[in-house]
């Protein structure tokens, strides 16, 4: 990006100007092999990969080494700080980016998605919403989707209300806490029941900065900034907060999801842009997103509210959010965020195929079905995950479309009857079945003619989305031959 | 041809009004009962390209802050001003569409494109030209997800009040008509009936019309030839020329005519810069780049949108950096998100009715690819429209944030 700008404290190296022979300088150069990598060179190749971090190298962390390692911490370190909150195997982390745009590395740490519940909940509502918040879960190609923390929002403004309801949700559920009371005392009575836990403390502002300060070094918990529209406040109160001695700081410019939806979007935007692209220390915290903020307004529509704070979620997940909190908890709303944050936090450097060559579900015998698709990933998940949920006996060729789904390999040549013809005969097909029919995806429809010709096989033209597999089998199979 | 502004056809009022229409449609909706459907992805520009996987990095533990020796007891004062960027290059301006008094027949015309810096990185710098939405119009009956149909159902057998309707009661700003009769593998409609049909939606309505060919790279060539002779001087955005073209030889037929009767032409590609390149670059040769806008691919969410994402990123971050030959306008065809199966599928209670979740999956691919940048998208649901709509207006009205409506959201009874 060219430009200029006023605010450029010290030019740092980004993730992306850093060679493997940066790293290795200050590696102990041993070939030790206990990081489980070759040697030295190879760790530090990765490493600036992104692939591992420095604490996988044992050596560096003995004291011998101290130098070597503080180098290299200051070195490797994300232009967004990495915050963690929680204990334990409960902990997330949060931040911890290196770049602005996601192809220019990869992104780091998911964005944690918290919903929340209120101190004046009645306790079985309470309990409800946490089984509820800790159960759902999407299963997307193989992977469990789901929801991370808990926000505890004090509506009574009472000391005594809020740490109650704080110890009963601490005792439900070992869930990451994020602490939600502007008074201080209010804080402090919440931090006398998890303090232990590292709740993030949610929030010091222009009024009780150093009160919250205080909190956040005596629990020795992370401190969220919040200075809504206001980011010249923002940047004062984290210096401020810096020069407090308070290292775990986390960043809320205000989500407005209605009226200011351009502030919301360009404010992380240019806190983002100044961390990654100018190295500017005050703005190199994790972001945290509030789509629960739509409900604020004077909208009396439920689902009105939840299309808002769905459609604002969103977007903060484009645009560099790295927490958010969240209120509704509908499958609708929660699905599109769950779904896109796992694509989004995707390693865009990675191949994106899978293996070729004929895979086998269940106890499949010579008369069992064959099907083929393409060695895209997502679509060979896809269909993998769709023949496991049904329990189907059946072979899978999977061919080799350099990484292209069906429908863009039949478009570009990759999925054709001849490569059709080549994956029977090179997967030795014939000696698996007794039959000669082939199920191709609904999506490759036409090639059947082609392939019946370059094969000698009898084609049957599949569904076009594989859920509809199972279905199409009970009506198909065995075919008749003609 | 010079370009033109349009006005944007939305006040603060207007937008609230629609609060109540986006509630009719998202509630509507939720007393019909339904049944799976088959989709006929055919028309969808569905590609599916890529994956990884989702990797998990641990925390530096090296902190920037290093404790001052005397905790401060007053605020420091610390300024902000906001960054500025400049970049090099431009994207091209197009205009769709062209009034009497330019050659054409239509009374709106519609200019995408002119971007000087990546799409709303700040309030200050807006698109020149605010993105626009094309609603779809099939000329044959098509499966579509029910929760679809049941806006257009009543239509769905006539395109020129199909095409009506998504202007007047859905507020389309161009209209495109998809021809799937032509497809060699369905009806195999000639040229005639397709430039037949294509008159009567040019008669129907009176804003710029995108033209949807089936794919096939020779029958398209055909149509596209025929209806751009019909509709002389009226700038259409013919959807699309593809590298198939030119392996096929008929890029140049449809070029030349695209010049010859001043029409614009969409340029698709498989979400991969190089051919996207290659084939403005062969375009070039036979039309000016100011009548070429591209469509890199748009996937559904959750089968790929990341890879359209990215590539909308690089493309236009290159574009902006100086490569001239992604200097063009982008349109994203939003409607894929139905490819989707959490789109259209019936799940258990807990994912929700799909008579929200569709909707929400079209509108969330949408605003995703408007933040990478998107000037015109093709779209289906009218709750999506709406919301896109709403989304355009409100990013473009930067310092309207209110402090106090949000800043006790913590305290909030829901």
């Amino acid at each position: 990006m060219s430009g200029t700008d006023m605010q450029v404290p010290k030019r740092k190296k980004s993730i992306r100007e850093i060679s493997p022979i940066d790293v290795y300088k200050s590696l102990p150069k041993t070939n030790c092999g206990e990081c489980g990598e070759a040697n030295c060179m190879a760790f530090a190749t990765r490493l600036v990969n992104g692939e591992l971090v420095l604490t996988d190298c044992p050596p560096i962390l003995t004291d011998a080494n101290s130098k070597s390692y503080a180098e290299l911490s200051i070195l490797l370190a994300p232009p967004v700080h990495a915050v963690q909150i929680g204990t334990g195997e409960y902990r997330m982390t949060i931040g911890g980016k290196y770049v602005l745009q996601r192809h220019e590395f990869t992104y780091h740490n998911p964005t944690p998605i918290a919903l929340d519940v209120y101190d004046l909940m009645p306790e079985a509502e309470l309990l409800e919403r946490v089984r509820h918040i800790e159960e759902f879960s999407y299963n997307y190609i193989g992977r469990k989707l789901v929801l991370n923390a808990i926000a505890i929002r004090s509506c009574s403004n009472d000391s005594g209300t809020f740490g109650s309801a704080v110890r009963k949700i601490a005792e439900m559920s070992h869930y990451p806490l994020i602490l939600c009371a502007l008074d201080p005392e209010v804080m402090a009575a919440g931090l006398r029941e998890v303090g232990e836990r590292r709740p993030l403390i949610y929030a010091a502002t222009k009024s009780t900065w150093k009160e919250m300060a205080e909190l956040s070094l005596t629990y020795d918990a992370p401190l969220a900034v919040f200075a809504p529209g206001d980011l010249g406040l923002l940047r004062s109160l984290v210096k401020t907060l810096r020069e407090y001695g308070v290292t775990d700081l986390v960043l809320d410019p205000g989500t407005f999801a209605e009226e200011g939806l351009s502030d919301t979007i360009s404010n992380f935007t240019a806190i983002r842009a100044g961390a990654c692209r100018n190295f500017d220390e005050l703005f190199g915290y994790p972001l945290l997103g509030v789509p629960l903020t739509a409900w604020t307004g004077d909208e009396i529509s439920e689902d009105v509210l939840k299309w808002r704070e769905a459609i604002t979620a969103s977007m903060l997940l484009s645009r560099y959010a790295d927490l958010l909190i969240m209120h509704s908890m509908d499958g609708w709303v929660l699905l599109p965020q769950l779904i896109w944050r796992f694509n989004l936090y995707t390693d865009p450097r990675k191949p994106v195929s899978v293996e070729s060559g004929v895979k086998t579900f269940g106890r499949p015998g010579p008369d069992s079905p064959v099907l083929i698709t393409t060695n895209y990933a997502l679509t060979y998940f896809t269909v993998e995950s769709d023949i496991k949920a049904a329990n189907l006996d059946c072979y899978l060729i999977v061919v080799d479309t350099g990484g292209l789904s069906v429908e863009s390999a039949v478009a570009g040549r990759y999925f054709t009857a001849d490569s059709i013809a080549n994956a029977l005969k090179s997967c030795n097909v014939a000696a698996l079945v007794s039959h000669t029919s082939l199920i191709i995806p609904g999506l490759a429809a036409r090639l059947s003619g082609e392939t019946e010709e370059s094969t000698g096989w009898q084609i049957l033209v599949g569904p076009k989305d594989s859920s509809g597999i199972p279905q199409f089998l009970r009506e198909h199979w065995p075919p008749d031959r003609s | 041809m010079a370009p033109k502004k349009i006005d944007i056809p939305s006040g603060n009022e207007k937008l609230l009004a629609l609060a109540p229409q986006l509630l009719e449609l998202l509630k509507g909706v939720n007393q019909v009962e339904l049944e799976n459907f088959t989709m006929e992805i055919g028309d969808l520009e569905l590609f599916i390209p890529a994956f990884g996987s989702m990797p998990a990095q641990g925390a530096s533990s090296a902190g920037p802050a290093t404790p001052a020796p005397a905790k401060p007891t007053e605020l420091f004062r610390e300024s902000y001003k906001p960054l500025e960027f400049t970049y090099p290059g431009k994207i091209r301006e197009v205009t769709l569409g062209a009034t009497r008094a330019e050659g054409g027949s239509r009374s709106k015309t519609v200019t995408i494109g002119g971007a000087t810096t990546p799409a709303y990185v700040d309030g200050l710098h807006l698109p020149p030209h605010l993105p626009v939405i094309a609603l779809d119009v099939f000329d044959m009956n098509v499966s579509l997800p029910k929760v679809l149909r049941e806006n257009v159902g009543d239509v769905m057998e006539d395109p020129a009040e199909w095409a009506k309707m998504n202007v007047k009661k859905f507020g389309a700003d161009v209209i495109t008509i998809h021809l799937m009769s032509t497809d060699p593998l369905f009806k195999d409609a000639s040229p005639a009936t397709a430039v037949k049909t294509v008159e009567e939606i040019l008669q129907a309505v009176d804003v710029p019309i995108i033209v949807g060919g089936c794919g096939d790279p020779r029958k398209d060539a055909d149509v596209f030839t025929a209806i751009a002779e019909m509709a002389d001087g009226e700038r259409l955005l013919l959807n699309s020329v593809t590298l198939d073209m030119a392996e096929s030889k008929t890029l140049e037929r449809v070029a030349t005519a695209a010049r010859d009767h001043d029409h614009i032409l969409l340029a698709f590609t498989g979400l991969e810069l190089n051919n996207a390149k290659e084939l403005n670059r062969r375009l070039y040769k036979f039309i000016p780049p100011e009548q070429i806008v591209m469509d890199l691919t748009t996937v559904a969410l959750g089968y790929g949108l990341e890879y359209s994402f990215t590539i909308h990123e690089r493309a236009r971050y290159a574009a902006l950096m100086g490569d001239e030959e992604l200097a063009h306008p982008v349109i994203s065809a939003a409607t894929n998100a139905w490819a989707a199966r959490e789109a259209w599928m019936k799940m258990p209670a807990e994912y929700g009715s799909r008579e929200l979740r569709g909707p929400v999956w079209e509108t969330v691919n949408a605003l995703t690819l408007l933040l990478a940048g998107m000037d015109l998208f093709l779209m289906m649901h009218p709750a999506a429209v709406l919301t896109l709509k709403d989304v355009i207006h409100r990013l473009g009205k930067p310092g309207s944030s209110k402090t106090d409506r949000i800043e006790d959201w913590v305290s909030v009874r829901l």
